[in-house]
């Protein structure tokens, strides 16, 4: 037992960051050091950077275009790229349904989605929740009634998130046999967002950006080839891929970076002013978020060390998502305790100048991206509500791991 | 001992209710949140009709009262409809500077029309460095024979783009951080060299950051004594930190009983939310935090009535208890609906905005706490 990296790691660790240094483009790490969200177009372009240098999808099996890293390695990458200001690799496609499609789909299948995926040439998004059916998952009610060769599908999806970017949907809909029950009537289809009968409507978020839609979908006819597995069985495909987006959610290696940005922000006193870090409460409070989070940092480890051993993602992985989302949550709410007065003013990306010629730069208000750090801590209430809600994993703790 | 509620106060207290019941739905607050103004001017004028504008001013200075208590009914039921018209900022926070500060003709006709609905005022008191500290204040008036002339920044004022007159707070002897040196002074927001950069801010009001460079006013726009603004800004900037305390209360009543409405009537797993005893226990808590806060409020309010309207002490403990029953009402509210609470549609996330701004104004949670135990050595 040690917590030491090996030369070799050490040396995996350096090719990573010298890979960041130079193929990252700092317009797009300044962007995401500082909070700021960024363009499909700059997701995509980053994306596609990983994947020429045949990184994009490090958790895949070697023989679909993963890494075949090491637990260390994996653990490595993640957090030099979080140090280093690259953008979360979009869930959706490679940590989502391309596990699924080359754990349970077709040859077909799988010849003509995962290359796309692994290019990030077709944007994905995830039509699971419905208006009467989010926690309770299973009590969907879009319906996909087979008729020849091809799936007639129909029903509202919601909280779909960049439905307005998507190519193609990952989507649960039920069989309309009603003698079935919930679990055993649902089935997990490939859509394309083009088909028609598809209409994307959007919602806005309380901090006033539009990331999630409704998806409608009226008689929407869908090819029988475009079924993952067997009729009938997609519940039990969508329970794994929720494994993986739980894990995905715990984010440790940025909090990390976020946390260390907030400190070094607070001991920067203002001209004229007091830093925030002499402020014994405040200290106090980065504190113990750090102590939390480099607790679960080891509980993250733990965990893969058990994963690259043989175990799978138990529902340990339900610790990662509930420690990972509060930290998170925490470290947002502690920037914008630091932006003061500055956490008021709602001016939306004025840092983005190019874009926004309402606000030249020397219209700025505050120092740096204070103004921004309120609508993202109202935004990513979300952590704690998606991806099973914080709620959920406890009971699934409850019932799997303590046997109440 | 009398919790109970004069006739006068009754009364108060329901026409406030009753505007916001009747007049101001979360739709109808939305409309007046989009107006150029920021707020309905319609609302405004009716405000100033039914007299709310005069509450928190003595008689003497033309108001109705005066008194904490009252100013505690009015904001409480203002929050229960997210009301964006400008009342704290005009009238609890520059306002009552003016009142406390008013000495000559001239500030006094200006207040009335403030009362009438007629005049806006601004207070621009914080900058960029000050934090929470009020005495922190590099914006210089130099003084000279006839005239002051200023230059400095401050920021985040609220209600600066509306004001007829805004109140600045300048810094006219001594060094930075000194209380004593400071001095209030009226200035024409038209006046050359005033420079205003508006925005709406997070939680449905608005506010600017003003640029002053060379601005030239007159001796008599000073309110009060030279050099000796500091205890007159204090006593003012914790009297508007008890009214938003009092807001805030309205808006947790609200939403701890709108959280335990919803979850009565969504059904997950075939029965509705609030049948989990895990959710049962969260809601427990919100109401009972709803229940201190409340009760820290009122403590204060009595204590300022008690006082001729200084207790520092007590103001700080209802802001600090406040803040922690905000932030826990919030959270929960947003995240026991689920989806639904971050959506911008539905009020819950509204309400929660405006309860996490006044956590990090006028002091934050851990700031009063602190300023509560260093008043107690
Ligand atoms: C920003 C955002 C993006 C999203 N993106 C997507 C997406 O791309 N695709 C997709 O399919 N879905 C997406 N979702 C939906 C998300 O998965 C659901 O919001 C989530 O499952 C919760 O469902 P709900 O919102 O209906 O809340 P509800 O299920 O109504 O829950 C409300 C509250 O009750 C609690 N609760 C529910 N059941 C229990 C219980 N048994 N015990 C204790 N507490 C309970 C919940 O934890 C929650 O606090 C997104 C949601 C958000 C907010």
């Amino acid at each position: 037992m040690n917590n030491q990296f090996t030369d070799q790691e050490l040396a995996f660790r350096d090719e990573v960051r010298n890979f960041l240094k130079v193929s990252l483009p700092k317009t797009t790490s300044e962007r995401v050091l500082n909070g700021l969200r960024l363009t499909k177009e700059q997701r995509v372009q980053w994306q596609k950077v990983l994947y020429d240098k045949g990184w994009i999808a490090p958790n895949w099996p070697v023989e679909f275009g993963g890494t075949g890293w090491s637990a260390t390695q994996k653990y490595l990458f993640e957090h030099e790229c979080a140090a280093a200001g690259a953008p979360e690799v979009i869930a959706f496609g490679l940590k989502m349904v391309g596990p699924v499609i080359y754990t349970y789909g077709t040859e077909q299948q799988k010849k003509r989605f995962l290359p796309d995926i692994l290019k990030s040439d077709v944007w994905w998004c995830q039509g699971f929740s419905e208006a009467a059916a989010g926690s309770d998952l299973a009590s969907l009610q879009t319906t996909a009634t087979l008729d020849g060769d091809n799936y007639i599908v129909s029903g509202t999806k919601t909280w779909t998130t960049y439905a307005q970017h998507a190519d193609w949907i990952f989507c649960l809909a039920r069989s309309p046999d009603r003698s079935l029950k919930n679990q055993q009537a649902i089935n997990f289809l490939l859509i394309k967002m083009d088909t028609l009968g598809i209409k994307v409507s959007p919602i806005m978020m309380l901090d006033g950006q539009r990331e999630i839609n409704e998806v409608h979908f009226d008689n929407v006819v869908v090819p029988a080839e475009n079924l993952i597995g067997e009729p009938n069985k997609g519940w039990s495909y969508a329970k794994m891929l929720l494994t993986h987006e739980r894990t995905n959610i715990a984010k440790v290696a940025i909090s990390k970076t976020r946390l260390k940005n907030l400190r070094k922000m607070a001991s920067e006193p203002p001209k004229g002013g007091v830093a925030l870090i002499d402020d014994h409460a405040f200290a106090l409070k980065l504190a113990e978020l750090e102590i939390e989070l480099r607790s679960l940092e080891y509980t993250e480890m733990r965990t893969l060390a058990a994963v690259s051993s043989g175990g799978a993602p138990g529902p340990e992985s339900s610790i990662l998502k509930i420690k990972g989302t509060e930290v998170a949550q925490f470290i947002d709410e502690l920037y914008v305790e630091a932006a003061g007065y500055y956490c008021l003013p709602f001016v939306n990306d004025q840092f983005h100048s190019d874009t926004n010629a309402e606000f030249p730069r020397e219209h700025h208000i505050g120092q740096g991206s204070e103004t921004d750090r309120a609508p993202w801590y109202f935004n990513n209430r979300k952590a704690s509500i998606y991806g099973g809600s914080n709620e959920v994993q406890k009971v699934i703790i409850c019932k799997s791991v303590l046997g109440l | 001992m009398n919790f109970s509620f004069s006739d006068e106060q009754r009364m108060l207290c329901d026409s406030v209710s009753r505007f916001v019941k009747q007049q101001y739905s979360f739709d109808q607050r939305e409309v007046a949140r989009q107006k150029e103004a920021g707020f309905d001017d319609k609302n405004w004028a009716l405000f100033a009709e039914l007299g709310w504008l005069m509450v928190p001013f003595s008689e003497k200075a033309g108001g109705l009262s005066g008194k904490a208590a009252d100013v505690m009914i009015v904001m409480e039921e203002l929050g229960k409809g997210l009301v964006v018209e400008p009342y704290f900022a005009n009238t609890l926070l520059a306002g009552k500077l003016i009142s406390e500060l008013s000495s000559n003709s001239n500030s006094n006709a200006m207040l009335e029309n403030m009362m009438a609905g007629e005049y806006q005022f601004s207070l621009a008191y914080c900058e960029p460095q000050s934090r929470y500290d009020l005495a922190n204040i590099s914006t210089q008036a130099e003084v000279f024979d006839n005239e002051f002339v200023l230059n400095g920044h401050k920021s985040v004022v609220l209600n600066a783009a509306m004001a007829d007159m805004l109140v600045v707070i300048a810094r006219t002897s001594s060094f930075q951080t000194d209380k004593n040196g400071l001095s209030a002074i009226l200035v024409d927001p038209q006046s050359p060299g005033v420079d205003i950069r508006c925005y709406p801010t997070v939680d449905g009001f608005q506010a600017a950051d003003i640029y002053f460079s060379n601005v030239t006013v007159a001796k008599s726009s000073l309110l009060g004594n030279l050099d000796d603004a500091f205890p007159a800004l204090e006593k003012t900037v914790d009297f508007a930190t008890f009214g938003v305390c009092a807001e805030a209360i309205g808006m947790m009543e609200m939403l701890y009983k709108k959280t335990v409405e919803y979850t009565k009537e969504r059904q997950q797993f075939g029965k509705p939310l609030a049948s989990f005893q895990a959710l049962q226990h969260r809601m427990a808590d919100m109401f009972i935090e709803y229940e201190q806060a409340k009760s820290a409020v009122l403590m204060a309010a009595m204590e300022l009535d008690s006082t001729q309207g200084f207790a520092p002490k007590e103001v700080s403990a209802a802001k600090s208890r406040v803040g922690k029953a905000a932030r826990l009402i919030g959270q929960e509210a947003v995240q026991l609906h689920g989806g639904m609470g971050v959506t911008d549609e539905l009020d819950i996330g509204h309400y929660f905005k405006r309860l996490t701004a006044i956590q990090f104004v006028l002091g934050s949670t851990d700031f009063h706490t602190q300023r509560y135990a260093s008043l107690c050595r």
